[in-house]
């Protein structure tokens, strides 16, 4: 991890670490973060002792909220977000699924009302563990694999 | 609560106050004019007769008025509008608006695009909440309680709307339910999860003959659900209540949401088990309650 972070050190900002292998775009996207105006890194397929492999992304100067963050959590939920000060770690936090999942996933129900109108899809968390979210629209229920399956399409 | 959406969003204490100002509104049956000077729009993208005119009903008996639409070729929907706006402006001349929507989550969205109460009258597959509530409130007018009831349901368990939603509100209930379906048909996982955490006792059966119940709540099995003709003919065959099968039944009450097929010959209608059609008529004062409390009426 240390070594990691000297590599391409960011002196203050953001990192997202651990992110699942071959999500960074998706994670990227998630965050909008083509918006930012920041330097943004993206490095995939980074060796890891931890979990094999993992993608990871440094955002310069700009410390993302937890809220932020936990958006991520269905499709890296193994990640950790570091924030950085004058090149230190001040702040380590694992992503938290949250309570709300907005516009992130679209519904597995090919007849949800989300499909047909303009709305942003929204999920509520049923279950952590095993992990159960429900349309709160059309109140399917979605489990790991639906949810796997959705991110994957 | 603003609206009437989902099963879900009610919990036991909000059943009971629903199904007690139902009880009010059958000495208002004749009319009166709680609602005088409002006016109930029905939205209904589909047809739904029955529904719609217990609805009309409803709202006529509580002195109210009436207007909207019962297919959607007709109104702006056809030309493109989104339903948030066509809620919005149904808004504009109206005091309350009822919706039916081939969509599932629909109601939800007219719901929150909608300053005036919404009640959901069927979204898709999803919820049909007043018809849960009338299920309910026709078992506590027969048999003066719900708790301490053996209940079952009978038929087409995976697929079927009602069902879902009644064992949903059941789940409240000191109950225990014996869940009756073809192989295949069965109830659906995490609603038996629900059932278990909630520590409700349920047995799932295939034969008539493994009845014993206060209740059975029969539903239809649609033939569309079946691989091939024949296993479906097996199926309808073994799942049809006629006199013989009030060996099992005894002196269960039979309900059912309607319209039916063939699942309950007609037969069984003049005996004293049959109470689908008295059912239907509870509609119009579960219905009553909800409009009148929505709009401010209390007791």
């Amino acid at each position: 991890m240390k070594k990691e972070l000297k590599v391409t050190a960011i002196r203050n900002g953001t990192v997202i670490d651990h992110i699942t292998p071959g999500k960074a775009f998706e994670v990227a996207r998630i965050l909008g973060l083509e918006d930012f105006s920041a330097v943004v890194s993206l490095a995939m397929n980074v060796s890891s002792g931890k979990s094999g492999r993992k993608d990871i992304i440094k955002i310069e100067n700009r410390e993302l909220s937890k809220e932020e963050v936990d958006r991520i959590s269905l499709v890296a939920p193994h990640a950790t977000v570091n924030i950085i000060k004058e090149y230190e770690v001040i702040d380590k936090k694992h992503v938290e699924i949250p309570d709300e999942i907005v516009d992130i996933l679209s519904c597995s129900n090919v007849n949800c009302i989300t499909q047909f109108e303009p709305v942003k899809t929204k999920f509520l968390l049923e279950n952590s563990n095993p992990l159960r979210i429900r349309c709160y629209y059309c109140e399917r229920v979605l489990t790991e694999e639906d949810i796997k399956r959705e991110i994957t399409e | 609560m603003k609206d009437v959406i989902s099963i879900k969003d009610f919990d036991k204490d909000e059943i009971e106050q629903v199904l007690q100002n139902a009880g009010i509104m059958e000495g208002f049956i004749h009319g009166t004019d709680i609602l005088r000077g409002k006016i109930l729009a029905t939205l209904f993208f589909e047809p739904s007769t029955r529904t719609r005119l217990s609805f009309e009903s409803a709202m006529k008996r509580l002195g109210g008025k009436v207007i909207g639409f019962s297919e959607s070729g007709s109104t702006s929907v056809a030309k493109g509008e989104t339903l948030q706006d066509t809620v919005k402006i149904t808004e504009q001349y109206s005091d309350i608006i009822v919706i039916r929507h081939p969509q599932d989550g629909s109601a939800r969205l007219a719901a929150d695009a909608a300053s005036v109460p919404v009640i959901n009258a069927g979204d898709g597959a999803n919820q049909h909440p007043t018809q849960t509530l009338l299920d309910l409130y026709t078992i506590k007018k027969e048999l003066k309680r719900i708790d301490g009831l053996k209940i079952g349901l009978m038929g087409d368990l995976k697929y079927g709307r009602t069902v879902h939603s009644f064992a949903s509100a059941l789940s409240w209930y000191d109950v225990s339910l014996q869940l009756l379906s073809p192989l295949g048909l069965e109830m659906l996982e995490y609603i038996k999860e629900n059932l278990s955490e909630k520590s409700i006792p349920f047995e799932e059966i295939q034969e008539i003959e493994d009845i014993d119940v206060d209740v059975l709540y029969v539903t239809r099995i649609q033939k569309e659900r079946f691989p091939d003709v024949e296993e479906y003919e097996k199926v309808k065959g073994s799942y049809r209540i006629t006199l013989e099968s009030l060996d099992y039944i005894k002196k269960a009450i039979i309900m059912h949401p309607l319209p039916r097929v063939d699942e309950i010959a007609p037969e069984i209608d003049k005996t004293p088990n049959a109470i689908y059609f008295s059912q239907a008529r509870n509609g119009v004062p579960v219905r009553m309650a909800l409009l009148a409390s929505l709009l401010g009426w209390e007791q």
